[in-house]
Parts: C-alpha cells; structure tokens; sequence
C-alpha cells in the first residue's frame, strides 16, 4: 500500500497543497460530521505539547473518530527503554492513523517507514511541523484572497524558528517576497537564504523592526524570542523588547495586513494589539482546527469529493 | 608499467583486488568498511608506503574478491583519491576510481544528536546533495552536512 503518511510539507506539489486547502474550507463550512466513523486516531505525544495535541484529538473527535494515546512520556514504556519502532508497531496493532510528536529529529520518518499505517508528524524536534504549515497556509489564502504575490515579513527568531523555516519552504510556490526581521543572533540561516535564492524567492533581511519596516506588508508572522537561545544573556536583555508589536506600530500598515503568531505568546505582541481587526492569531490557531482534520482526512484517503459529498448528508 | 613493479614487491596476486592511494589515517577505515577483517582471504596490507601524491599512503591486496561499484563507492566518503586495480593473471585488467555515489546506507553517523539515527538502533541514510563539494543530508533530521566532518560508523 502506498504510504499517505505527513512527514513535511516540502513534499507536497502546489496543487496537493492547494487541495488539503480546498478540503479545510470544506469542514469550516461543516466541522462536525461522522466521516471518520469507526476508525481510532492514536496522538502520541514523546514531548508534551497541550495545543497541537488538543487540537489533533478535536480534530479526530468532531469527525467521529475515536481517540487513543499518551501525553506524558514518563508514563510509558519508552521511559522503560522502548524503541520508538516497538511502540510505533504495538500502536499500529490498535490504531487507524498515528499522529506523533517526538523531541528527536527525525523521528516521523522513521515512524513512517516502519508504521504498516499512515503517520501524521505532529512535530520532531527542531525539524518539521507540518500542520502548523498547513494551518499558516490557509490562514493567510483566507486572509488574503489568494497565496500569490505576498509581502510576508517575519519576525523574531527565524534561527531556531522552525514555523518560519516551513512556512517559508511552503510558500516557494507562490512567488512571495519575504522579509526577515530579526537580531544578528536569530537570523534567517544560510541554508534558507539559499534554498530562497535556488528558488528565486526575493527576500530583504532587517534588524529594525518599527512602522516604518513593516508599512508594506500584508503578513506579518510573529515569534517569540526565547531566553534560552541565547548564549549571550546581555544580548538578549538587549534585544529582548526591540522585537514587540505594539499598537501604534500598526498606524501606517495597510489594510489587508493579518498578524499571525504559531503560539503561545510570551510579550512579542502587546495586548492592545488584539483589539485591532489586523490581529488574527486566535482565528489562525481554529483554523488549525480545519486543517488538522483536512489533515487526517488525506492520510486516510479520504478526497475532497468524497468530503463534498459528505457535507451534503 | 612501473605502478605494476611497485605492486609486486609486496607480494604478486594472481586475481584480485589492489587497493591503492589510502590516505596512511584511514587505512583501517577502509578495511572496516569492506568488513576485511572478517574475511578469510589472502589479504596484506601495507601502509605507511612513499608516495608521491600524498607522501605517505596504505594499499590493501585481496586476492580472489571483486568489490561491487557500491562497496567501493562508499570508500570515497573517507577519501576521495583511492584508486582500484582489478587483477587478472597477474595483469591489471582495469583500473576504477572512487565516487561519492547518490545515497549512503550505514556509513556515516549524523552529527545532529538530536537526530533519530543517534538514538535508535537503526541505519543512517544520507542523500548526497553536492557531490562537488561533498554535501550530505540526513535522510531523517534533514541536516546537511560536509563528508569531512562526519564519522563512519
């Protein structure tokens, strides 16, 4: 059997990615539906993470799957020296799909090659994290109308960022312009500066970060600068707060610009900002909700068609 | 004709396998990755021998092995200039170079110890991005990396 499993979103065509769209805009339209009657969805999460997981497991829920699995890896046997291959194969007994978050990079892959059923990579590591990239994607095609032509500034940390490095992969297809704001420490690396230059994608590289920089942008995709990246504690204090949205910054950006932030904010977005109609990370972090079960759909088999006619009961 | 003579003074071999211009440090590397050590056939293995390219080199002599374009391949991971005479009667009946082939199965080890290949038993899998400048990538944690800089297992 062919494998449907999601381990990056680099693998996936324009057109393939175009259509998980098409069927996340299907289940907005009608998120509670019976078309994953019967089957049992194991979330198996090696590193806890509270919203991918609550999010996966509402996903399978309003489909009418069932839901299995671990959020804590203490209490499992991989704490007892378990292989990650002798849960994944003892899981594959029970369940109809995997979905899988492991702090080791690789990790989903590796599932994928040895799971005898499909894989959905909820995150490994500093690596991939495909969902979110999908979720990202149909945030701003919602948003903006289209995924073509954008002015897509990002912000933060785009070293260790790894929502920024897939998105950006993602978007190759769509003849964006990017701008990567960040401090020297957290730029953009080499090897995506390259992969934009071997795919012709413009971009333009800032520290600053004021109204001015972003005055053209119609995404504006924040992320939290983390303490802990930092080997330099002075230049963290330093940067710390010159990488805030604040309200005011949003004077002289057009009015199609969204923000998006992956979550969980930490200060990188002042609370008055979520006043403004600009401010879209809440409705961005539902859409995940639709993207997920486009998501599980796919690895499934399941078509948009027969989503379409689904909808239609 | 004077690489044949060179050949000779260490012993003559009738069919096989000569090995030549190891770099003298990965002479055993390559013995470890044709797995020599666990064969029963006539081997000698010299090192330490004057070159010219390279000042001091290793050569290995198998007798009566053929190496596959894919055990010889994975050589060029530790060195890129080792050379192969195939001999047959005593004569070198064809000469190959090594090359950096497409993907490395249970060569090398990542770098990334935050990779899965470091923490469960299974093979690493490389895919060679830039041959020119010896570019690997990890099948798994997708890192890339520089052949210089990585060990084999």
């Amino acid at each position: 059997m062919e494998n449907r499993s999601l381990v990056t979103i680099a693998e996936h065509s324009k057109e393939k990615i175009l259509y998980m769209l098409e069927m996340a805009k299907e289940f907005e339209k009608k998120p509670n539906r019976k078309i994953l009657d019967g089957k049992v969805v194991a979330t198996l999460f090696f590193e806890p993470s509270t919203r991918t997981r609550l999010s996966f497991e509402t996903a399978a829920n309003r489909l009418g799957a069932r839901v299995i699995g671990f959020s804590d890896p203490k209490a499992t046997s991989s704490s007892k020296g378990e292989t990650l291959k002798d849960t994944i194969m003892m899981v594959s007994n029970y369940a109809d799909i995997i979905v899988m978050r492991h702090h080791l990079e690789g990790a989903a892959r590796y599932a994928s090659e040895v799971a005898p059923i499909p894989i959905v990579n909820a995150g490994d590591g500093a690596n991939q994290h495909p969902s979110q990239t999908m979720l990202d994607l149909y945030s701003i095609l919602k948003t903006q109308g289209t995924l073509d032509n954008l002015n897509i500034y990002m912000v933060g940390d785009l070293k260790y960022g790894r929502t920024v490095h897939s998105l950006l992969m993602a978007m190759r297809h769509f003849n964006p312009t990017f701008h990567f704001i960040a401090p020297d420490e957290l730029k953009m690396p080499d090897e995506y500066k390259d992969y934009c230059k071997k795919n012709n994608i413009k971009y333009v590289e800032h520290t600053d970060f004021n109204e001015e920089t972003i005055k053209d942008a119609d995404i504006l995709y924040m992320t939290r600068v983390q303490r802990e990246r930092f080997t330099d504690l002075m230049e963290y204090e330093r940067v710390k707060d010159a990488y805030i949205l604040r309200y005011d910054m949003l004077r002289l950006t057009k009015s199609n610009l969204r923000i998006l932030h992956p979550l969980p904010r930490v200060n990188e977005i002042s609370y008055d900002v979520d006043e403004s109609p600009k401010a879209y990370y809440f409705q961005q972090a539902l859409n995940g909700l639709y993207a997920r079960q486009a998501i599980l759909c796919d690895v499934l088999g399941i078509t948009l068609d027969d989503i379409i006619e689904d909808g239609k009961k | 004709m004077s690489e044949k003579k060179q050949a000779l003074q260490v012993a003559a071999l009738e069919n096989g396998t000569v090995i030549d211009h190891i770099p003298s440090d990965k002479l055993f590397t390559v013995v470890s990755l044709l797995r020599l050590q666990n064969s029963d056939l006539n081997i000698t293995i010299g090192n330490n021998l004057p070159s010219k390219k390279l000042g001091k080199k290793g050569i290995i002599k198998v007798a009566d092995r053929y190496f596959t374009d894919e055990e010889i391949n994975q050589l060029s991971v530790v060195a890129s200039n080792i050379r192969l005479n195939i001999i047959q009667d005593y004569e070198v009946v064809e000469k190959k170079e090594v090359q950096l082939p497409d993907e490395l199965m249970g060569i090398v080890r990542c770098n990334n110890p935050k990779c899965i290949t470091n923490n469960e038993p299974m093979k690493t899998h490389f895919h060679v991005v830039d041959k020119e400048n010896g570019i690997l990538k990890c099948h798994y944690c997708e890192k890339e990396q520089n052949k210089d800089s990585i060990k084999t297992i």
